[in-house]
């Protein structure tokens, strides 16, 4: 809480920063009454034209995060802490009025949900989902809007065909790569994509990340990244941040990460790419990822890490800055790591008149 | 269920509204069967009487009593509307599932049906329905017919999800479970549909309601079947603004109101507790 | 000789594309055969471009699409000529699917045991509930979990490694000869992903099911495979044995794709490597006639 700068918003590097970030999902409807701590203190930065890449495995909270930043809460997730400031606004984007936050979520985001190529109405031809989305934004004729939509479409080796098609008959890299040209094609300042590869056949992923590249790179455009594909993040994100049961354990340029992980859990999924040309036995992580409902305490990995000490299992390591732009939360990794408070947090009541 | 309702009640602040106005009406509409008079006997008591005690809602140009009109008048329209309700439900529910789970040319035939209901304009139809039926438009007739024309756009509604309910995967594991079609469409896809049924079910009560004020009011209703509609019409009949009867507009006025609004906010608030989404995020790891 | 466990002979798929003016057709599977012989059970993998019809192969093997032209026998048997729901049951007896979206899979509103129990009820002898909780319990035995852990659970409260796991464990249940796996990794993440494809692997040897598994995935493919075919465009390109083809691949597609395999090295540097301009070329390329005369059976 104490590092949230106050510069934020006023034309330093950064075009997004969380401190501090707690996002849950807390149902106490009808009786029942549970938390799930999905994104538990999260702080990070993306600066200005950078690809910032998440990895992490399954349920560990990658889209609850992305959510969160991207102003897409509705109960039960609930921001119980933090802050998110954006370089396009001035202040903590959940201190601004509901209808601002979606009025600038559809003017200066773009996000492509998890999924979204499951959620393409199926009673709409392309086109006109095309022209739901982005008529309106872009400002064009429509024969230019039309031939604007057929060039970016082409970009992704996608026939121009298919706008007359309905989603259920195209496959389903087909689908997401709509998804993606959805989301490319107002030539936004800051993407938020999440996992939209996974459907992908190699060569065609490979044409789609040059273009996500190369857009990016002409409008400059900031990006999130979601996958928990290792190798695409080598092979397009700057810096990654890899995270585990809702909290970030290790953060980096990709470079660093890959050759010197030093979180534990980072070295694991490293480790363990399949690569072709080997046809050794290989295992998953042992043990079962934590519930989020009732995280272990101390460091949330302990319970599946082979260097897990005394210390992990009672304390909750920092996220500290060990090598340049290079942060870890590990105890093992160097003494300089201290802990800090674990779990809840701290003044919850604060919190919430905060917000 | 009880428990559901229960909670409803206490966390809905909509609901429980909802809840009460619409007992208030019900109480009214169920009170006609005590009246002590006939609905449509007239010049049975003095005429024109301001509300009093002996006459809470005062008394119209015809010799009636307007609350005992109103406690008739409630029950018919708001028997109007579940019937016309029910049964378009019945319709758009049986079409929508059928033209979205089997699609192919029936769903072409069913949805260009469809889309011809959705286009006629309804209110000349029902018009000209009653110059050419005149005394053969009884009340049942007439919603016999609106139902007829109210299915249409929940049917579509109703189509489109059952074919999105269609391509989603569960259906095909459904499938290759062993499960009949009757079994997966009532079991596996009635979940997701119901919901729309019910929140629907209010909001063409609300329309059928509206259509037939209108209509009553304009004379082109079967006017000895105490409605509210009817009620204004007389009022109107009888100039009873100018006479400074106004009582004789506010009360079905007023009530007609309450029952929109009370039914409105039943929609909303039953189709946040039955939409499938939020029902989702109610069910924790209990 | 017995009849081969599958055997497509010179199947296609035409669908018709665009609105009702300007309809045009088109192959989403040309003339596809091969042949999976029952004596061994194999893994049998299927790779290809975006949109080359191997999710519509796999919906024809499955009974849930016809094709256009040519035929497919599922031991010996023309799939064409199941009809009524006896035929169609004793066919998913022995023909199961696996789907790509784990969370995707089960009704979110219900509870997934059901789906065990309705499979276990529909497709085995058992019939009181505690012989249907056995059956299922069995199944789940397979795939590492047991019906303790998944008992009145709905899908939300499983993870995406569990809720797979029960999917392959209720497509075991019917006690089939071939699984059918369209895409069954590519939403969970590596360490997921080989625990399922390490399933495979015992399923084939265990129980001895056949599966076909679909995928993007080339190291999985090459890691569990025993044969593969390679499509592009409706038609298949190349197919050998697993190593062979990927050690080796022959037709200029199969090398495109193995050279566009992301690699993490050299550790990561955040930028894509090889130019595109090039893969475009091979891909704009006519089919090399050589390859064309291939697709008699494998
Ligand atoms: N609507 C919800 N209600 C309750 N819990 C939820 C809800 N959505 C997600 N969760 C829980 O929050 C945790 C984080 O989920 P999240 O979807 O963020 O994971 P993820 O990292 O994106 O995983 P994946 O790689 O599978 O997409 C999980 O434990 C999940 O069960
Ligand atoms: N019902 C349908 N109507 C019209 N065209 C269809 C239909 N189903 C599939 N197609 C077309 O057939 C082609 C092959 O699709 P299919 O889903 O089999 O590809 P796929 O190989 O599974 O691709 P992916 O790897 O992206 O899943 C695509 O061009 C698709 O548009
Ligand atoms: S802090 Fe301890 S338990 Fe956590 S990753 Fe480091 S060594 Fe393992
Ligand atoms: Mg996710
Ligand atoms: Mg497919």
């Amino acid at each position: 809480m104490t590092q949230i700068s106050a510069s934020a918003g006023h034309g330093n590097a950064h075009v997004l920063e969380t401190s501090d970030l707690r996002a849950y999902y807390r149902m106490k409807y009808f009786g029942i009454d549970r938390e799930v701590r999905a994104v538990d203190g999260i702080s990070m930065h993306v600066r200005k034209h950078e690809i910032y890449g998440i990895a992490g495995e399954s349920s560990c909270g990658k889209t609850t995060f992305i959510k969160a930043i991207a102003a897409a809460i509705r109960p039960p997730l609930e921001i119980v802490g933090g802050q998110v400031n954006y370089s396009f606004i001035d202040d903590d984007l959940y201190a601004l009025s509901p209808a601002r936050r979606t009025a600038i979520r559809w003017q200066h985001l773009s996000y492509i949900l998890q999924g979204s190529m499951n959620v393409l109405n199926p009673v709409r031809r392309i086109h006109k989902t095309f022209e739901d989305f982005a008529f309106r934004h872009m400002h064009l004729p429509r024969a230019e809007f039309d031939q604007e939509v057929r060039r970016h479409l082409e970009r992704l080796r996608l026939p121009a065909e298919i706008l007359r098609s309905y989603p259920h008959e195209l496959s389903g890299g087909m689908r997401q790569r709509v998804c993606i040209a959805l989301a490319t094609l107002c030539k936004p300042e800051f993407i938020i994509a999440d996992e939209p590869t996974t459907a992908l056949d190699v060569v065609v992923q490979k044409d789609v990340l040059a273009m996500i590249r190369e857009t990016q790179h002409e409008f400059g455009s900031s990006m999130i990244f979601v996958t928990h594909d290792l190798t695409v993040h080598a092979n397009i994100a700057d810096r990654l941040g890899i995270m585990y049961a809702g909290r970030l354990v290790e953060e980096g340029r990709t470079a660093d990460v890959f050759a010197n992980p030093l979180h534990p859990y980072t070295a694991h999924l490293i480790a363990s790419l399949p690569t072709i040309g080997d046809r050794h036995t290989r295992d998953g992580l042992h043990g079962t990822p934590p519930n989020l409902a009732d995280p272990p305490k101390g460091c949330r990995f302990h319970p599946r890490c082979p260097l897990a000490m005394e210390i992990c299992r009672h304390e909750n390591p920092a996220l500290t800055t060990l090598a340049e732009d290079h942060r870890v939360a590990c105890f093992a990794a160097s003494s300089d790591v201290l802990p800090i408070a674990d779990g809840k947090p701290n003044q919850p009541e604060a919190l919430e008149v905060e917000r | 269920m009880i428990a559901v309702l229960r909670d409803l009640f206490r966390y809905n602040g909509e609901f429980a509204i909802g809840c009460v106005i619409m007992a208030i009406i019900l109480g009214i509409a169920a009170a006609s069967f005590f009246s002590p008079y006939e609905p449509i006997d007239s010049y049975l008591v003095a005429l024109d009487a301001p509300p009093s005690l002996e006459y809470v809602f005062g008394t119209n140009s015809r010799g009636q009593d307007i609350f005992w009109q109103l406690t008739f008048a409630i029950r018919n329209t708001l028997a109007f509307g579940f019937i016309v309700a029910l049964i378009s439900r019945i319709l758009s529910l049986v079409i929508g599932l059928i033209s979205g789970y089997v699609g192919g040319i029936v769903d072409r035939i069913l949805m260009s049906i469809n889309d011809t209901f959705i286009v006629i304009p309804l209110f000349p139809l029902l018009v000209l329905l009653y110059f050419v039926l005149r005394d053969d438009m009884t009340w049942f007739v007439l919603a016999l017919v609106m139902a007829g024309l109210g299915w249409a756009y929940d049917a579509r509604l109703i189509r489109s999800v059952m074919i999105s309910l269609r391509t989603r995967e569960f259906t095909n594991t459904s499938v290759f479970s062993g499960m009949s079609m009757p079994r997966i469409v009532t079991q596996e896809h009635l979940p997701y549909v119901l919901p729309i049924v019910f929140s629907t079910f209010m909001n063409n009560m609300n329309w059928s309601i509206g259509l037939e004020v209108t209509l009553a009011v304009l004379g082109f209703t079967d006017v000895d079947t105490p409605t509210i509609g009817g009620m204004i019409f007389w009022a109107n009949q009888h100039s009873a603004m100018v006479s400074g009867v106004w009582w004789w507009y506010f009360f079905p006025t007023l009530f007609v109101t309450l029952t929109f609004i009370g039914l409105f906010l039943l929609a909303i608030s039953m189709n946040e507790y039955i939409d499938p989404r939020s029902r989702l995020d109610r069910m924790g790891n209990s | 000789m017995t009849a081969p466990l599958l055997h497509l002979d010179g199947v296609s798929r035409l669908y018709k594309r665009g609105g009702l003016l300007g309809r045009q057709e088109f192959r989403a599977v040309d003339n596809v055969s091969f042949r999976l012989e029952g004596d061994e059970p194999q893994i049998f993998t299927i790779i290809g471009e975006s949109g080359s019809g191997k999710t519509t192969l796999a919906r024809m093997i499955l009974n849930m699409v016809r094709p256009s032209a040519g035929t497919i026998f599922f031991k010996g048997r023309d799939l064409a000529s199941i009809r009524g729901t006896g035929a169609r049951r004793r066919f998913m007896k022995e023909v199961q699917p696996i789907f790509q979206n784990p969370f995707e899979a089960f009704n979110p509103l219900k509870r997934v045991d059901r789906y065990l129990f309705m499979t276990a009820k529909n497709f085995t002898e058992a019939r009181s509930p505690a012989q249907v909780e056995a059956v299922a319990d069995k199944a789940l035995n397979n795939v590492g979990l047991t019906i303790a852990e998944v008992r009145g659970r709905f899908p939300h409260e499983l993870s995406g490694g569990q809720l797979q796991r029960v999917a392959i464990a209720r497509a075991l249940i019917p006690g089939p000869s071939m699984l059918i796996a369209d895409e069954p990794v590519s939403m969970v993440d590596a360490s997921l992903r080989m625990s399922i494809v390490n399933l495979f692997r015992a399923l084939r040897d265990d129980l001895k099911v056949s599966i076909i598994y679909i995928t993007h995935d080339l190291a999985t493919a090459y890691y569990v495979s025993d044969r593969i075919v390679i499509m592009r465009k409706g038609e298949i390109v190349e197919s050998g044995a697993a190593r062979l083809v990927l050690d080796n691949p022959q037709h200029p597609y199969s090398q495109l794709l193995k050279s566009a395999i992301l690699s993490p090295d050299p550790n990561g540097r955040g930028v894509l490597t090889g130019d595109s301009a090039a893969s475009q070329q091979a891909r704009a390329s006519p089919h090399p006639a050589a390859l064309e005369t291939e697709p008699q059976s494998y």
